[in-house]
């Protein structure tokens, strides 16, 4: 704890057995179901879980913020020695003004867009009753507090013309503008890029110790919470199941669940053709079921008899560690739900690529400026590989998996070829075999699959029209492809909207691999999923490969997901090109400084604090690029004047490994701490955060597997 | 669920796990349209809606069949008689019974009135999803075309069009449907223009599907709640519409029971003492607009949340 309290402080949040209900048609449904938790002056305490756990409805309670439809009807809050349930109404407005601040997960919807921001940020003062003049001169110095660095400036702006990560920098100035003794976060920096999101850690770290403010920090990703929480709670069902110290949960997890949770992540290098993924069972019981005497019995390898009798007490472990399980002293034994087995590799490295795309441009056209989304990309895939796409939002993967599909119409001088043969730039002139060979599955499945048809229909209608059969012919195919995907056939006639996100995405995966598609295009396919679904459907994606000898491009920001499944890696930066090769050799130094900056903000579980690579700024705009290289402006490894005048080619700096950089390979090395000769590159160097060791974590893991 | 030393492939479990074990969360899902059904019966703007359009849609489906009187009988000797026990509502200049006109006069309005509100919401629909899907050029030229439409005033457009065709109820559909139109398309081309961007669209194209289908059968189901609510409201205001211009005489002709031809033979009547010719079938115009109003406020709050 950075700010040790004063021994007879009051906690500045003390929650206990606070139990809330939702009316949802009619009928109360318990949503918390008595939930403990203190957050003492000056700590940063975590909550995690997977969504529907009851994260965002304890923050919301906090605040007695909750919507229209819930209540709370059991166990009291205290915020500061106060309960807040006998607050009134005003007391209650006056501790969200000047007390207890929250930020949101999407600053875009926090933010009043027909306000200047000096006006929103100014109105947190002049809401306490300071002189509207002082107000702007405070507003002005909260904002350079948060590191931005034209206040001024930004004042005047309104906050579409900031980007996410500016927003949610105002956002949290306007939290800390009050000087509050509790900041909740909710999920801030979900939306971000992970080069962003480092960015606003770092502030949010930064600010706390400047502040000395208490954290009530909810998110579902727990390398965040690792980095950021001095004490971690793990919610599910809305019960506390494990509470302790952030490093020793993390590191020695001592419910199922949280055993679970750690191990659904790909993480410490793992890889599919190493391991498979171990993933969580069955479901999370629905708001107002009736729960087990043990919450988690249902999915838990570890339930005995005394499970579904006999409730858990919250054993005390010692060293302010508690766990709601019996069987907390084998909870790292928990067997796998999934067998380790990898999955093999079917690249057939001898094949001619499957897809080929050279010299690939798009040029969008917009109130007169040209914006090169993509620019000048030549890549291939084998067939059975899978390429990873990486980079930030903004950086041209989506538009260049369109352009490879035909979904959008590359510049002219573009070539897309399939299996040597070029195809023509729009889908509507490929021919039927050509549409099938390429298919994608989307990031979003509520998006991607009609809200209005059965999955019957949206599977069926794929195999209608791309393999022309009909009648039982077809009914067999979609037996089929149902079983594939491990699609239970007898919801074949519900809705989208009747199934879990989980089941969503299988459906998609599905109506993708409906023609025998060569190539499949994974667009963020699991950032909508919750964990354990994430990996339940990348073991899957492995599989199909291997079954099917089809060739991913995965796109994907979670780069420990892109490193689970990726052969090769391609790293774009304002739609170009700026490192391709094989996905181990582009994950170890020397590489491209982009790509070390972008590895090195990931946070990590592992709890390690690695010093980071900052990058400046933000993305250029795409409309007016920088000289040079493009990445110039950012670099944190800029090598000089050449670097702003002339755009580096991107060269073969080692045989299949392609970068686009000036500096020569040599010197890249030493700049990242490595050295070039002596297999293999030293992977313990400081210098070097994503070295493939095999981290005590993973271990861990290992032998857990190997006990039951 | 797994045994300890026997793992399951936890991916069939994920999907075996959504059948009716998994209840909440189909639960949910199903619910979307039970969920809009429930806030309608329980809504009270829609209930008194649907309880004053109920009236009347009976009145036009029994009408002839329960009228005390035959509602196109003149007697001349009790022309213009007090509302009575006789004559509930009084009598006309030319002895016909109000009431009973009234009461007649329903079938006429709900008949020509949704009709044209269907044809304007058929071709607005069409339109709008034309120009919202194809944007460009083509949404460019029908979207001016649209607004040029809609600045013209309906009830001067109508008569100009009753006068050149000759006063008909079909001309009166057809002209009041095509008037409606822009006003529709527009709604609906909001509608379109985020529904196409979703991807589902995408994955249709992804398979060849003609631009037909994914107008019509991909995307028009999903834009079916503001068709529904623009319709209501659309059908409220055609009322209102025709009745206007049968009040001007250029609608229905005599001697049908029609509303708006009521008022219109009588209103200079008024000064005379002799109101309840016009009174009642106003208010039967006026209730008549308000239930489908009070309707189409409903079918808002429950679809467009």
């Amino acid at each position: 704890m950075s700010a040790p309290a004063p021994p007879q402080a009051a906690p500045a949040l003390d929650v206990r057995d606070l139990e809330v209900q939702y009316r949802i048609r009619g009928i109360w449904r318990s949503v918390l179901r008595g939930v403990t938790l203190s957050v003492a002056e000056g700590e940063s305490y975590g909550l995690v879980g997977e969504s529907g756990c009851g994260k965002s409805t304890t923050a919301y309670a906090v605040l007695r913020y909750l919507p229209r439809n819930g209540r709370i009807n059991g166990g009291s809050v205290n915020v500061a020695g106060q309960d807040v349930a006998d607050m009134s109404e005003g007391d209650v407005q006056r501790m969200r003004a000047e007390r207890v601040s929250m930020v949101y997960q999407n600053p875009g919807s926090a933010l009043n867009p027909t306000l200047r921001i000096g006006a929103q940020v100014a109105e947190v003062y002049t809401l306490a009753g300071t002189d509207p003049k002082l107000a702007e001169e405070r507003a002005e110095g909260m904002l350079s507090k948060v590191q931005i660095a034209d206040p001024g400036s930004v004042m005047r702006r309104y906050p579409h013309q900031l980007s996410g990560g500016m927003q949610q920098r105002v956002v949290i100035a306007m939290a800390l503008a009050k000087d509050p003794s509790l900041l909740i976060l909710d999920e801030p920096t979900t939306g971000l890029d992970a080069t962003v999101e480092a960015e606003v850690l770092d502030l949010v770290a930064t600010l706390r110790q400047e502040f000395g403010t208490s954290v009530l920090y909810i998110s579902h990703n727990l390398d965040v919470i690792a980095r950021m929480c001095d004490r971690v709670g793990v919610l599910y069902a809305g019960r506390l199941v494990e509470e302790g110290p952030v490093d020793a949960v993390f590191h020695d997890p001592r419910h199922p669940y949280a055993v679970g949770l750690l191990r659904c992540i790909p993480r410490g290098g793992v890889r599919k053709d190493r391991e498979r993924l171990d993933t969580i069972p069955g479901f999370l019981p629905g708001l107002g079921a009736e729960l087990p005497a043990c919450v988690y019995v249902d999915r838990c390898g570890l339930a005995q008899d005394i499970c579904s009798t006999e409730e858990p007490p919250f054993f005390d472990l010692g060293g302010g560690r508690h766990s709601r399980c019996h069987f907390w002293e084998q909870a790292h034994e928990l067997p796998r739900a999934t067998p380790p087995a990898p999955v093999p590799n079917v690249i057939e490295a001898e094949a001619a690529p499957v897809v080929r795309a050279e010299s690939l441009s798009k040029t969008f056209k917009q109130e007169g400026h040209e914006i090169h989304a993509v620019e000048d990309i030549t890549l291939a895939l084998r067939p059975g590989e899978t390429l990873g796409l990486v980079g930030e939002s903004g950086s041209g993967k989506t538009t260049l998996a369109r352009l490879l599909l035909g979904l959008t119409e590359p510049d002219e001088g573009s070539v897309v070829e399939l299996d040597g043969k070029t195809v023509a730039g729009a889908i509507a002139k490929r021919d039927n075999d050509q549409v099938r060979a390429l298919q994608i599955v989307f990031q979003n499945p509520d998006a991607a699959l009609n809200r209005r048809f059965s999955i019957h229909r949206i599977i069926g209608r794929a195999i209608t029209k791309l393999l022309h059969k009909t009648g039982s012919e077809r009914e067999d195919r979609l037996q089929e492809l149902a079983h594939s995907v491990r699609f239970d056939i007898r919801l074949i006639q519900a809705r989208p909207a009747q199934l879990s996100g989980g089941l969503k995405q299988r459906v998609a995966i599905a109506r993708a691999f409906a023609g025998d598609p060569r190539v499949v295009v994974c667009d963020e396919p699991t950032s909508a999923l919750d964990v354990s679904v994430q990996a339940a459907i990348l073991n899957l994606l492995a599989e199909l490969q291997t079954d099917k000898k089809v060739a991913y491009l995965f796109i994907s920001h979670d780069l420990g997901v892109v490193r689970y499944l990726s052969d090769r890696i391609a790293v774009l930066y304002l739609g170009r090109l700026m490192e391709l090769g094989d996905a181990a050799r582009v994950f170890r130094a020397p590489h491209h400084p982009y790509t070390e900056a972008l590895l090195s903000s990931i946070p990590s579980a592992e709890g390690e604090r690695r010093e980071r690579i900052r990058l400046e700024g933000e993305i250029p705009s795409a409309a007016n690029p920088p000289s040079g290289c493009v990445f110039h402006t950012r670099c944190p490894r800029k090598w000089g004047d050449i670097c702003a005048q002339e755009q580096p080619p991107l060269r073969e700096f080692e045989p299949g490994h392609f970068m686009r950089c000036h500096i020569p390979l040599e010197e890249l090395a030493a700049k990242q701490g490595v050295t070039l000769d002596g297999p293999p590159i030293d992977n313990a160097s400081p210098g070097n955060p994503r070295a493939p060791v095999p981290e005590p974590r993973a271990s861990d893991a290992q032998e857990a597997d190997d006990t039951p | 669920m797994s045994l300890p030393g026997q793992p399951l492939s936890s991916a069939f479990d994920e999907a075996l796990a959504g059948t009716p074990a998994a209840g909440p969360r189909r639960d949910e899902g199903r619910s979307a349209r039970r969920e809009q059904l429930h806030l309608l019966v329980h809504s009270k703007t829609f209930i008194a809606g649907a309880i004053i359009v109920g009236f009347w849609v009976l009145c036009a489906i029994l009408g002839e069949a329960v009228v005390p009187k035959d509602p196109l009988a003149t007697d001349p000797l009790s022309d213009l008689a007090a509302p009575s026990g006789d004559n509930w509502f009084g009598t006309d200049r030319l002895g016909r019974d109000v009431f009973s006109r009234v009461i007649a006069g329903a079938q006429g309005i709900l008949i020509t009135a949704p009709a044209a509100t269907l044809l304007g919401t058929v071709l607005g629909t069409a339109l709008g999803l034309i120009t919202g899907y194809f944007r460009g050029a083509v949404d460019d030229v029908l979207s001016r075309v649209v607004d040029a439409f809609l600045a013209l005033p309906v009830v001067i457009v109508g008569l100009l069009a009753i006068v050149s065709l000759g006063p008909s109820k079909l001309t009166v559909i057809v002209v009041i449907g095509i008037v409606f139109a822009p006003s529709i398309a527009r709604t609906v081309r909001a509608a379109v223009l985020s529904e196409r961007e979703l991807d589902y669209v995408a994955a249709a194209r992804l398979r060849s599907e003609r631009t037909p289908y994914v107008l019509f059968a991909e995307i028009l189901p999903n834009v079916m709640g503001p068709v529904m609510v623009e319709f209501t409201v659309r059908l409220g205001y055609a009322i209102f519409v025709i009745a206007g211009l049968t009040f001007l005489g250029f609608g229905i002709q005599p001697p049908a029971p029609d509303w708006g031809l009521q008022v219109f033979e009588h209103y200079g009547l008024i000064s005379g003492g002799f109101w309840w010719p016009v009174l009642f079938p106003a208010m039967a115009i006026t209730t008549l607009v308000i239930g489908v109003n009070l309707l189409a406020d409903g079918l808002t709050q429950a679809f467009e949340r």
